[in-house]
């Protein structure tokens, strides 16, 4: 059987710290990967509390306090904004994939255009909720 | 001892050991929840807050019903396997299969539970 051995091969460095400039490509790349994450949160409570809505008052009353306090809106707030800037990122990833926008200029225009429609986007959530 | 070669070991494989799989899970659940999202946003955006009773008719309409499945099921699995990526990158060894476990329990107890509440209000 043909074997691989481990060559010991210099890593490159951690892409966060002193050895990269930061980018708005890398920048909202890391983003996409920290929302995604981060919305479990958000998710995770809102099952507890279609689930306590499914079981009794007290626990739908018990998790709806959570739901509507402000760390609740606070979750929720950042979900919104999480949500669609991770979507918007999921976008990009098909431009990028059909092999286009990979120019500098292109690329960086894409990852602005997460950052201010995710903003446009919570906003009209905000509004959406509120009225 | 196995007989094979360098090249029938990686062939289509690649150093994940399987293949492009991920990547076109990946796609293809964010293709579905590009859909999913924006209305399962919109159902939440117009509940959160509701008192109980409002809040359990909500979910029984079979139309939410179906989203929030959908939503949970598909979600759910592209999270996972989302996390899966982040985890292959920074953890390794013990590590990385007991924080691999931790991600898939989370998601599969997060559909059960979902599904379950979304069953027991439809019914």
């Amino acid at each position: 059987m043909a074997d691989t051995k481990r060559a010991d091969r210099p890593l490159s460095p951690f892409m966060i710290g002193p050895y990269y400039r930061p980018q708005m490509t890398s920048m909202s790349s890391i983003l996409i990967r920290i929302t995604g994450l981060g919305l479990v949160a958000g998710i995770v409570l809102t099952v507890a509390w279609i689930f306590a809505a499914a079981v009794s008052e007290d626990w739908f009353d018990c998790v709806n306090w959570i739901v509507t306090s402000w760390l609740g809106k606070l979750i929720y707030i950042g979900s919104a904004w999480a949500i669609w800037f991770h979507l918007l990122g999921g976008l990009r990833h098909f431009i990028y994939d059909s092999g286009r926008g990979m120019d500098i200029p292109t690329a960086e225009k894409l990852g602005w255009a997460m950052i201010v429609g995710s903003a446009v986007l919570t906003v009209i959530t905000i509004v959406v909720a509120s009225v | 001892m196995r007989y094979l070669t360098t090249r029938k070991r990686a062939e289509g494989l690649g150093s994940a050991r399987s293949g492009t799989l991920h990547h076109i899970a990946m796609t293809t659940s964010g293709w579905a929840l590009v859909a999913i999202v924006p209305l399962m946003v919109l159902v939440l955006a117009r509940t959160i807050g509701g008192d109980f009773d409002t809040v359990r008719a909500t979910f029984a309409n079979p139309f939410v019903a179906i989203l929030t499945a959908l939503f949970l099921i598909v979600g759910m699995r592209h999270f996972a396997k989302g996390a899966q990526t982040a985890i292959e990158d920074y953890a390794h060894g013990a590590t990385r299969a007991v924080l691999m476990m931790a991600v898939n329990a989370i998601s599969t107890l997060t559909i059960a539970a979902g599904l379950y509440a979304l069953i027991k209000l439809a019914l």
